[in-house]
């Protein structure tokens, strides 16, 4: 059952996906895919789990890669993206 | 913390991705849109740190801290030029995050092993490996490390088709038998070589696909993550981004007039007859001068600039705007002209002239600008090719054949400032060119426009 569950919730995010992103406009396009490749850092949060597990060195190891390159994707998306948008706000 | 705390802070987290993606609906209420976000980022991550199952926090501080620096670092120095290299990297850490999740899951004896985590876990190594080694190439390639050319590789589809089919029989064996672990590696690696193959043979001009896609990658690979182990937040962030990257894939191939087949697999349309350069050109190409066309300029009452890459190639953004402020001075109405897969990724361009200060009232895209040509005094073409291309248009024999593309042609006057006649990235001369109605500047793009703004301020 948590299985049909989750699948739902994919289904279901993806629609809201699509709708919304095909109101953004072109202008706006780089920001949208750094932002969103921002978002897709939240394996982080899987990461963090992986590496505190205790399950052994080598899953600490494995789960401490992730951290690093996770939020290298998280903290580098965030701020270019953030860079990128102060350049359209001005005036 | 309980479960119950934890997930509905992924829940707010969750919320705050979908308001974030919403504000980037308006450059108005983007930057908030993109706090927003981040702010459920935070909020996610710092929940998570409360979850009972983290037993040591040594390798994750100093994961952050590591991760933290390489990216802020990363961020700040990157030139706005090197955007789309930049982007690409982080896809690629991206989906490496999700790969290396997966093996740590996979390792993990008290981690989930039931089927639909086993499934999870194959589904993860293969898409999260081919965002990385598909990601450093197209890095490789945008950062000219490697040729930006379509490199041909012999019996490419078949052993992609064979890469692919042993991928998924590995996948299938894992989930039969996960005790044997060597399996789980030659995953990675099959579908590392497979990323690497597919991205290798596409060209540059085919990046803003292949970066659009490959952030849809990284997006699916950390929902594939969030089924191993059950995590809401994971798979509703991950497909929201797997959505937009493929969204944004689709409106690359539109304007490129090619499908996302032929983008992956290497097809440009077959040319009829190679079309030569020189019969092109010959006796018809008009030379110009600064000084020439600054007395253009002079009289022009409306004049759009249409920038392509060897724009950001030149870093002329910066001088393109002075030379508009000049003429805004005038009483000349500026406009730009913007062609969708302008630049490297995109709506690239948009970002290199927002960050010359260009206000993007001014910035057209190529379905509004085009009827608007022909009421055009000059049209500025810089270091932009295969999208003015007017064989696109009219001959049907061409491989660009049916691209959209922007009509300059029909301005009363074209400049086209280039350095040579060469051709842009599909290889095809440039009728353009040898039009009664262009003329040619050739040079530096950015020194032609320098002494442009100088000729023309010299005439006040």
């Amino acid at each position: 059952m948590e299985i049909l569950l989750l699948l739902t919730l994919f289904v279901v995010a993806v629609f809201l996906g699509v709708e919304m992103i095909t109101k953004v406009p072109p202008t706006l396009h780089t920001p949208l895919m750094s932002g969103s490749n921002a978002i897709s850092g939240i394996s982080l949060v899987g990461a963090l789990l992986s590496a505190g597990s205790g399950g052994g060195i080598l899953v600490n190891v494995l789960g401490f890669i992730a951290v690093v390159l996770a939020t290298i994707n998280v903290v580098g998306g965030y701020m270019v993206t953030n860079r990128m948008l102060a350049m359209f706000k001005r005036k | 913390m309980s479960t119950t705390i934890i997930y509905l802070a992924y829940l707010v987290a969750s919320c705050l991705f979908i308001l974030g993606i919403k504000g980037l609906t308006r450059p108005r209420t983007a930057v908030r849109g993109n706090q927003l976000s981040a702010l459920g980022m935070f909020i996610a991550v710092v929940v998570t740190l409360f979850d009972q199952s983290i037993l040591s926090y040594e390798w994750i501080i100093a994961g952050v801290l590591l991760g933290g620096t390489i990216g802020a670092v990363m961020a700040t120095k990157i030139q706005v030029t090197s955007m789309p290299q930049m982007v690409a990297m982080l896809n690629g850490f991206g989906g490496g995050a999700s790969l290396f999740i997966a093996l740590a899951n996979f390792i993990d004896p008290q981690s989930a092993t039931h089927t639909v985590a086993l499934v999870s876990i194959a589904a993860t190594v293969i898409i999260g490996a081919v965002t990385l080694s598909g990601s450093f190439v197209a890095f490789a390639k945008l950062q000219e490390l490697i040729s930006g050319n379509p490199i041909k590789v012999p019996g490419n589809k078949v052993l992609n088709a064979l890469l692919l089919i042993s991928a998924i029989g590995l996948a299938i064996a894992i989930v039969m038998d996960p005790s044997n672990t060597n399996l789980i590696y030659a995953l990675v690696a099959v579908s590392l070589v497979l990323g690497l193959l597919l991205v290798v043979p596409i060209g540059g001009a085919d990046m803003p696909v292949v970066i659009a896609l490959l952030n849809s990658y990284s997006g699916i690979a950390a929902a594939t993550t969030g089924f191993i182990t059950g995590n809401t937040v994971l798979i509703i962030s991950g497909s929201l981004v797997g959505a937009s990257g493929i969204i944004l894939t689709q409106i690359m191939c539109k304007a490129m007039n090619r499908s996302l087949f032929n983008v992956l697999f290497g097809v440009m349309a077959e040319g009829g007859e190679t079309i030569d350069a020189d019969e092109v050109y010959a006796g018809k190409v008009t030379s110009s001068s600064p000084e020439e066309v600054a007395m253009l300029l002079e009289t022009a009452e409306r004049v759009v600039i249409v920038p392509g890459y060897g724009l950001a190639m030149a870093q002329a953004q910066h001088a393109v705007r002075e030379l508009a402020s000049i003429m805004e001075a005038r009483g000349t109405q500026v406009l730009y002209a913007i062609h969708p897969v302008a630049g490297r990724m995109p709506g690239h361009m948009n970002v290199l002239l927002a960050e010359a200060e260009v206000p993007y009232e001014q910035l057209i895209e190529m379905d509004e600008i085009n009827p608007q040509f022909e009421q055009t005094d000059v049209a500025i073409v810089i270091g932009a090719n295969d999208v003015t291309n007017p064989m696109a248009r009219e001959d049907k024999g061409s491989p660009i054949y049916g691209m959209p593309i922007l009509n300059v042609d029909k301005a009363k006057t074209v400049v086209v400032v280039k350095r040579s006649l060469s051709p842009g990235f599909a290889g095809l001369p440039n009728p353009l060119f040898a039009m009664d109605n262009t003329l040619m500047l050739f040079g530096d793009g950015k020194k032609a426009i320098v002494e442009l703004t100088q000729s023309l301020k010299e005439a006040d």
